[in-house]
């Protein structure tokens, strides 16, 4: 059968099952829009590219399988840039289809011509420039496959206008050709084994679960080990979710806005289980100083994150499910040798911590909105496998402490890289790949003028998700920053409460807009939100800008200096 | 980033493709690493090529280096090979000034060094050679004060060492091994 290059490529997307794509076409991405109208694939077009790459990442996040956005050559593939860097980042699947100028025009500075496999070599697992029609079937494969095994990850595929006109006979290969990628799943025997031991003779043991134990659809195989070990398990940024946090083992999340148990516990365990969780800055805070009487037991798939930040003493290259399968029988048969631990000096440590130092704010009545309040609110007023996406600053802090998340896949945030705007079309892509789900995103004030025009796409599309704005009218984080550590030297921080005037921007845009500036309407107004089904509703809550995350470990720091926050006496400050 | 004063010789395996190159090179760029020597050609198989790569750079920061390497796609084999672990030798071009009182002490000294003149001009003349690095310095040092006027090498090519040991015999009984 004879195809052109652009049908080819519709074709092998097909064959990969992929049922929705996010794009926005240009000159020489249009040969591959016009068989796209023929295809099953129902394709959303969006406002900006930025939009398009967090939609596939929002996807990808809420269903576990990839998303896929299509945009055109130069200045298309610049703005989707950073949702590529935020994937790579998190280790999200997504596939990206970039328009290219004719390959006999490649290197010319011909009109919206840039080096994009070159600009996004550094931000992708891998990206291909296909010269030949007859490869793509052979590269579409070899694409969806490694973005989706091993370490996940964003892959990009650059299509010259020309290769998309040019006949090709069609085929689809049976297999991927890819001898230098082999990623190793099964975690060795030995050392499996060497981790059981060590589990079993730590007193002070942590587990700590990072968004690994998600990618590999580890959730239950985590919670069989907790409670087959007794081992209390922190949750990153990443895996919030992944374990559930209204279980008596869960700690909730560590880390620079972690809460005092789950940073304090890791601090003092003689053991921590790192699964699927890579060390970073943000959860060891001063690297020298964390965690200082534990041995690591370190499970990832990726050999790269092994060692990186911290030695482990005993290091497992695998699949977090596999190898957490295998450790679960290797526990049993260890303590059917010997008895099973006593942890229960420790758990009444732990519960002692929780008790004394929980998450903590006053919303006074009658009086300003508190930013935790709408959340916890939001929380008990929404179904409980509600998902929830948000950008990046105090919003996002305040909604992975304050939320309780008791099913995977549930949150949607960029973590690793930070990427301020990602709410609003991660929220509408998790939106299309689970639209029996209410999704809604909690944004901040800042973060929302990034990325709002795509709630154009949401209502065009009649994608009805729902925003939380937390205007607090300043870019919170900085301003919390400036507060702390630059003596209150308030420097382009201030955003305006009323410009742009919220509601008004969300009617504007299709959608309902309802704004709420005291607690008592707090609870009435999301009520009503939850009623809309037929178009995105945005809700501006004035929140006041005084509020800060806590606790905090100022950056740099080592996590024994956790400041808990105004709310707390000195005398409550046990060192 | 300073010198360290430490080469690190990698031998890598690669898929012979355009970019890998690129990809390569940017894994060392990327950290501030400078690549002293580099040296790629096709392999006895077709479908890879063999890079050597020479890098000037302390331990640590180099083995997530290696480790970030072998998790590029189309990197199928890196082997490390330590200071006396491999055999390596390099080629160097050398034009060197060679007027008529000069020119049979030039000839000489590239006898010594068992180097092969390969074209000569009329005050001049170029010299081929082959050796270790360290050969090459000595060889390009001894000629300098005869004026050199171009000058180039092909960067190291290094292969590990083969072993040398024996299989194990079995000790035969009553004798001690």
């Amino acid at each position: 059968m004879k195809l052109t290059g652009a049908q080819a490529l519709i074709k092998s997307l097909e064959q990969e099952k992929v049922e929705v794509m996010f794009g926005l076409p240009g000159g020489c991405i249009l040969p591959v829009y016009d068989p796209l109208i023929d295809s099953s694939i129902r394709h959303i077009l969006v406002r900006h590219e930025q939009g398009a790459g967090h939609m596939a990442e929002g996807y990808a996040h809420a269903t576990g399988r990839p998303g896929v956005a299509m945009v055109t050559s130069g200045p298309a593939a610049t703005n989707i840039v950073t949702p590529l860097a935020d994937a790579y980042m998190d280790s999200i699947p997504i596939v990206v289809i970039t328009g290219q100028v004719p390959t006999t025009a490649i290197g010319s500075d011909a009109f919206q011509e840039c080096d994009t496999v070159g600009i996004t070599m550094p931000v992708t697992k891998h990206n291909w420039l296909v010269t030949d029609a007859q490869d793509i079937p052979q590269i579409v494969r070899e694409a969806f496959h490694v973005a989706t095994t091993g370490r996940p990850g964003p892959v990009l595929i650059d299509f010259p206008k020309d290769v998309a006109n040019q006949a090709m006979d069609w085929y689809w290969p049976d297999a991927v050709d890819l001898p230098g990628y082999k990623p190793n799943t099964k975690g060795h025997p030995k050392q499996i084994k060497e981790a059981a031991r060590l589990i079993n003779e730590a007193r002070r043991p942590v587990i700590y679960a990072g968004g690994g134990i998600l990618k590999a659809r580890a959730a239950g195989a985590l919670r069989e080990l907790a409670e087959a070990t007794g081992i209390h398990v922190v949750t990153t940024l990443m895996a919030r979710g992944a374990f559930p946090d209204d279980h008596p083992l869960a700690m909730g999340m560590p880390g620079m806005h972690g809460n005092y148990t789950a940073i304090t516990a890791m601090q003092q365990s003689d053991l921590l289980i790192a699964l699927g969780s890579r060390f970073d800055d943000r959860v060891t805070g001063k690297v020298g100083a964390f965690a200082p009487d534990a041995k690591i037991i370190h499970v990832d798939i990726d050999p790269a994150e092994l060692g990186k930040v911290r030695r482990p003493d005993v290091p497992i290259v695998g699949d977090c499910r596999q190898v957490i399968e295998e450790l679960i029988k290797a526990v049993r048969s260890a303590q059917e040798k010997n008895e099973r631990p006593d942890l229960s000096d420790w758990d009444r440590t732990i519960t002692g911590w929780q008790h004394d130092f929980p998450l903590r704010y006053e919303q006074p009545e009658g009086g300003t909105l508190k930013p935790q309040y709408v959340i916890e609110s939001l929380r008990d007023h929404t179904p409980d496998d509600t998902i929830v996406a948000s950008g990046v600053g105090q919003h996002q802090m305040w909604t992975s402490q304050f939320w309780k998340f008791n099913h995977p896949y549930t949150w949607v945030n960029s973590g690793g890289l930070g990427t301020m705007g990602f709410a609003v079309p991660a929220a509408i892509g998790a939106k299309v790949g689970m639209p029996e789900r209410m999704v809604w995103a909690v944004d901040g004030d800042g973060c929302f003028q990034m990325t709002a025009q795509e709630l154009v796409t949401a209502s065009s599309e009649r994608i009805p998700v729902k925003i939380a704005i937390l205007n607090n009218a300043y870019l919170g984080m900085v301003r919390q920053w400036q507060e702390l550590f630059y003596e209150e030297r308030y420097s382009e921080v201030y955003l305006s409460p009323d410009l742009p005037d919220y509601v008004k921007w969300a009617e504007a845009m299709g959608c309902v807009g309802f704004r709420v500036d005291n607690p008592e309407d707090v609870v009435a107004t999301i009520e009503k939100a939850n009623e809309i089904d037929d178009r995105p509703v945005v809700i501006d809550f004035r929140t006041d800008y005084r509020e800060k995350v806590y606790p905090m470990v100022a950056a740099g720091s080592s996590n024994d200096d956790v400041i808990l926050g105004p709310e707390f006496n000195e005398q409550d400050v046990v060192q | 980033m300073n010198s360290t004063g430490q080469h690190h010789i990698f031998s890598v395996l690669v898929e012979n493709k355009f970019g890998v190159l690129s990809r390569v090179a940017g894994l060392f760029s990327r950290r501030g690493f400078n690549i002293y020597s580099l040296a790629v050609s096709p392999t006895e198989d077709e479908r890879f090529s063999r890079m050597t790569i020479v890098v000037d750079a302390a331990d640590s920061p180099l083995e997530q280096v290696t480790k970030q390497l072998n998790k590029l796609i189309q990197v199928i084999k890196i082997a490390e090979i330590g200071p006396g672990e491999g055999v390596e030798r390099e080629l160097a071009l050398v034009t060197v000034k060679a007027e008529p009182e000069s020119r049979a002490q030039v000839t000489e000294l590239a006898a010594i060094f068992d180097a092969k003149i390969i074209d000569v001009g009329f005050d001049a003349m170029t010299i081929q050679t082959t050796g270790t690095p360290e050969q090459l310095d000595a060889f390009t040092d001894l000629l300098r004060p005869y004026g050199i006027l171009e000058f180039q090498r092909t960067g190291r090519v290094a292969m590990a060492k083969l072993v040398r040991q024996a299989p194990k015999l079995r000790s035969v009984k009553g004798k001690s091994a």
